[in-house]
C-alpha cells in the first residue's frame, strides 16, 4: 500500500489517477474546500486527509505541502493536477483572466512541483506525476497562452528530472491529449481526444516502468513529433 | 563526478558521508549517504539512523549494475566488519559480512581447508556473497555460495538480529540467499568449508574450434573446475579455450590469492580499448595456450582470479564503461547460445570477454540465479552502438527457454521481463515483506525492476 498526495485536489485526472493507485492514504490539497471533501467521499476505500492550497498564493501554497509532508511522514507518489483553462481567446480574451492562466499555470504549478521535489528529495524516494498537455509541445493559435504557460512548467519538470536523477526520486511528465472533463465541458473535442479514466489507466501503467514523459493517447507522441518540426505557415492552417 | 568524500571519522551510526556510487560497470550515478560502521554496535545505531530514508547494505561494490546503489538513500558499507572464527578441526568459519572472499581464503587455506565457491574475483564480501548466492567455475558439482551457509544472523531494520537456518518455515534463510541484500544486513554467516591438501591446482586445457566443442569439452571428464574462455572477435566465433581444474591432492605451495600489480590510470583514454587491441589480444590467447594439455600445475589464487591482478580494470572501457549481460539457459536450449553470438557477430556489437560454463540444479532460494544448463556472460561497452534492441531480443529469447538473466550483472533488464525469468518473484516478496514489512531496504535495481 502506498500513499499518495494530489495537488489539485479536485481535478478528475488527478482523482481518477490516485483512485487506481489503490494507495493506502490519499492527501487532497485544493483550494476549493466543498469540492475537496466530495471528492474525498468519492475516493473510498482510502484514508484521506484533506488541506487547503490556493497555488496562486506561492508562500502558503508552499507550507500547505511542507505541512502535508511533515504530517504524513512522506509520499511515494506526488500528482500534480494544478491548473486552469480559460483564456482561449488569447489576445480576444479578457486580459486580467489571461495574466491568471499564465500566473497559476507556471507560477503556481511551478513552485508546487519545485516544493514537492525539494520534498520527495529529503527523503530519497517516490515518483512525481506532472499532468502536462501535448499544448506543451508546440501551442497553437487556438489556445497561445494555455500552451506557453504548460510548454513551461513541462520545460521545468523535464529540467529538474533530469537534475535530480541520482536522487532517488522519479518525475513523469503526463501530456494528455483533449481529454473529456468538466474542465473542457463545452469545447468541441480535438482529434484523438481521450478520457480521465484513459490517463489515469496509462500513468499507473507507466509508474511500474521506467519512462519519463507519457502521451495519452500514446500515438500523440508520433503525431506530435511530425507537427513540431512542420513550418509554422503550414501549422497554422491546421484545423487544431 | 568525483565524489565529495571526507574521511570517516565517525560512523557512529547517526552521522555518514555523502558520497556518489556506480556499480562496478560504472553505470548510473547515485547519490548517497554512506556509513561504515567497525563493529555491531555500530552497524545497529547506522540502521536507527536510517529514519524514513530507504536504506541498503554494501560491501566491495562488485555488483556490475545497480543492484549496490540506492540513490537518495543510505548506503550501510560492510567493509570494516572484518572478524573471522575459524574451527579448525570442524572445518567450519563465521566470517563477518565484509570478509572478502581472500581474506577468507587467505585465513582457512594454510589450516588445510578451502571456501567451498569461489567466485571469478577474491573481491567479493561474505555478505555480497550471500545476496547474489553466488556461483563459482565449480557449479556443477558443489551449488552456490548459500549452499554452503549453516546460518546467517541478520540485522533487520527494526534494529532485531535474528538467526537464519536454512530450511526454516518462515523462509527468511531462502529469501536472504539471493536476496539481493534487501532482507537486511547480513552480520556473519556460518559456512561450512572443503577439506584441501594443498592450494594448487591440476589443470586440463583444451582449445576449441566451435561453441559446440567448447559444450563438449566442459561436459568432458575431469576435474570440477570447469569455464570456457571464448573469443567472439575472430572471424569464427566460438573459437576458445576451455578449462578444467581440480586440487593436486598432495601438499604444494601454491597462492590462494593473487595480489593486484597494476592498476589502470583514471584518466584512461575512451576508446582506447578498440575491438582490433582486443581483437589481437583474443589471437594471442587462442594461440598461446595448449591445444590439449591435462594435470598443469597452477596456483589455485592465479587460475581462479586472474582479472584481480588489475585493480580497477573496468577503467579500460573509457567513461561510458561497460555492461556485464550473464544469461543462464536450461540443457536443451544450447541453440539459445548460438543465437545470441550469432546475433552480436551480424549487428557487429563487439563483445570483449565471453565466458560460458555448465551449472548443476538450482537451489531453493527463489531468486537465486543457478539453474541446470549453460551460463554465459559477454562483457560489452555501454557505447556500443545498437545494443538495448539487441539484448532485448536476448532477453526474450532466454525468457522463452525458461532461462534467466544474472540481476547482480544486470543494468538495464525490464519489469516485465524479470517477472518472466523468476517465476517465483511473488513468493520471494512474501518471504522479505515478512522480514521488512515496512520496506525500509530498497536499491535502484529493486525499483528500476519492481523487485518489492
Amino acid at each position: 500500500m502506498s500513499d499518495a498526495l494530489l495537488v489539485g485536489g479536485t481535478s478528475e485526472i488527478g482523482l481518477a489517477i490516485v483512485r487506481r493507485l489503490h494507495a493506502g492514504r490519499v492527501w487532497l490539497l485544493g483550494r476549493d474546500g466543498e469540492g475537496l471533501a466530495s471528492a474525498a467521499a468519492s475516493l473510498d476505500g482510502a484514508a484521506v486527509e484533506v488541506g487547503l492550497l490556493d497555488a496562486d498564493d506561492i508562500d502558503s501554497s508552499r507550507q500547505a505541502i511542507a505541512r502535508a509532508f511533515a504530517a504524513s511522514g512522506g509520499f511515494d507518489v506526488v500528482v500534480i493536477a494544478v491548473g486552469v483553462l480559460g483564456a482561449q481567446a488569447g489576445l480576444d480574451a479578457d486580459p486580467d483572466q489571461a495574466i491568471d492562466v499564465m500566473r497559476v499555470n507556471f507560477l503556481g504549478a511551478g513552485s508546487v512541483l519545485l516544493e514537492c521535489l525539494r520534498q520527495l528529495r529529503q527523503r530519497g524516494d517516490g515518483t512525481l506525476v506532472l499532468l502536462s498537455s501535448v499544448a506543451a509541445e508546440r501551442p497553437r493559435a487556438s489556445n497561445p497562452i494555455y500552451g506557453a504557460a504548460k510548454g513551461g512548467l513541462d520545460a521545468l519538470a523535464q529540467g529538474l528530472s533530469d537534475a535530480i536523477a541520482s536522487t532517488g526520486v522519479r518525475v513523469l511528465v503526463v501530456r494528455p491529449g483533449f481529454v473529456k472533463t468538466r474542465m473542457t465541458a463545452g469545447l468541441e473535442p480535438a482529434p484523438f481526444s481521450t478520457t480521465a479514466d484513459a490517463v489515469a489507466s496509462a500513468t499507473v501503467a507507466a509508474l511500474g516502468g521506467r519512462a519519463g514523459t507519457i502521451w495519452v493517447p500514446g500515438r500523440l507522441r508520433w503525431i506530435f513529433a511530425v507537427l513540431r518540426h512542420l513550418p509554422r505557415s503550414v501549422y497554422r492552417r491546421l484545423p487544431l | 563526478m568525483q565524489p565529495a568524500e571526507v574521511a570517516p571519522a565517525r560512523t557512529g551510526g547517526n552521522t555518514g558521508t555523502h558520497s556518489v556510487v556506480t556499480g562496478w560497470g560504472m553505470g548510473q550515478e547515485a547519490d548517497v549517504t554512506i556509513v561504515r560502521p567497525t563493529d555491531v554496535e555500530e552497524l545497529r545505531a547506522s540502521v536507527q539512523s536510517i529514519g524514513h530514508r530507504r536504506a541498503l547494505p554494501r560491501g566491495m561494490g562488485r555488483s556490475y549494475g545497480d543492484a549496490a546503489q540506492i540513490s537518495g538513500g543510505l548506503m550501510i558499507e560492510t567493509t570494516n566488519l572484518k572478524r573471522i572464527e575459524l574451527d579448525r578441526e570442524r572445518g567450519i568459519v563465521t566470517a563477518q559480512s565484509g570478509v572478502t572472499i581472500g581474506e577468507l581464503l587467505h585465513q582457512v587455506v594454510s589450516a588445510g581447508w578451502i571456501v567451498p565457491v569461489v567466485p571469478g574475483t577474491q573481491n567479493v564480501t561474505v555478505g555480497g556473497a550471500i545476496a547474489s548466492d553466488i556461483h563459482g567455475k565449480n557449479h556443477g558439482s558443489v551449488g552456490t555460495f548459500g549452499a554452503h551457509v549453516e546460518a546467517i544472523s541478520l540485522l533487520r531494520a527494526d534494529g532485531e538480529v535474528v538467526e537464519l537456518l536454512p530450511g526454516a518455515t518462515d523462509g527468511g534463510f531462502d529469501a536472504t540467499v539471493g536476496g539481493m541484500g534487501l532482507t537486511g544486513v547480513v552480520v556473519d554467516a556460518r559456512i561450512k568449508l572443503s577439506p584441501i591438501r594443498g592450494a594448487m591446482l591440476a589443470v586440463d586445457t583444451d582449445r576449441v574450434r566451435s561453441l559446440d566443442d567448447a559444450l563438449a569439452a566442459l561436459a568432458a571428464h575431469g576435474g570440477p573446475h570447469r569455464v570456457a574462455w571464448l573469443d567472439l572477435l575472430c572471424a569464427e566465433p566460438g573459437r576458445g579455450v576451455v578449462t578444467r581444474a581440480e586440487h593436486v591432492d598432495a601438499p604444494g605451495e601454491g597462492a590462494s590469492v593473487v595480489r593486484s600489480r597494476a592498476t589502470v590510470p583514471r584518466a584512461w583514454p575512451a576508446g582506447a580499448l578498440r575491438p582490433e587491441v582486443v581483437r589481437a589480444f583474443n589471437a594471442f590467447k587462442y594461440a598461446s595456450s595448449p591445444r590439449a594439455e591435462r594435470g598443469h600445475p597452477v596456483p589455485f589464487g592465479r587460475h581462479m582470479f586472474p582479472l584481480d591482478s588489475l585493480d580497477a580494470w573496468p577503467r579500460l572501457y573509457g567513461p561510458s564503461g561497460f555492461l556485464q549481460y550473464q544469461l543462464v539457459v536450461p540443457t536443451g536450449s544450447e541453440h539459445v547460445l548460438e543465437t545470441v553470438i550469432e546475433c552480436l557477430r551480424r549487428a557487429r556489437v563487439p563483445c570483449y570477454l565471453a565466458v560460458l560454463k555448465d551449472f548443476g540444479p538450482a537451489n531453493g532460494a527463489p531468486l537465486s540465479f543457478p539453474l541446470a544448463g549453460w551460463t554465459l556472460a559477454l562483457d560489452i561497452p555501454r557505447a556500443a552502438p545498437g545494443l538495448e534492441p539487441l539484448l532485448r531480443g536476448f532477453d526474450r529469447a532466454v525468457a522463452e527457454a525458461g532461462g534467466r538473466v544474472y540481476l547482480t550483472k544486470d543494468a538495464r533488464l525490464r519489469p516485465e521481463m524479470v517477472r518472466a525469468m523468476y517465476p517465483r518473484l511473488g513468493e520471494w516478496r512474501a518471504a522479505r515483506e515478512r522480514v521488512d514489512p515496512e520496506r525500509v531496504w530498497c536499491s535502484d535495481l529493486a525499483r528500476r525492476v519492481g523487485l518489492l
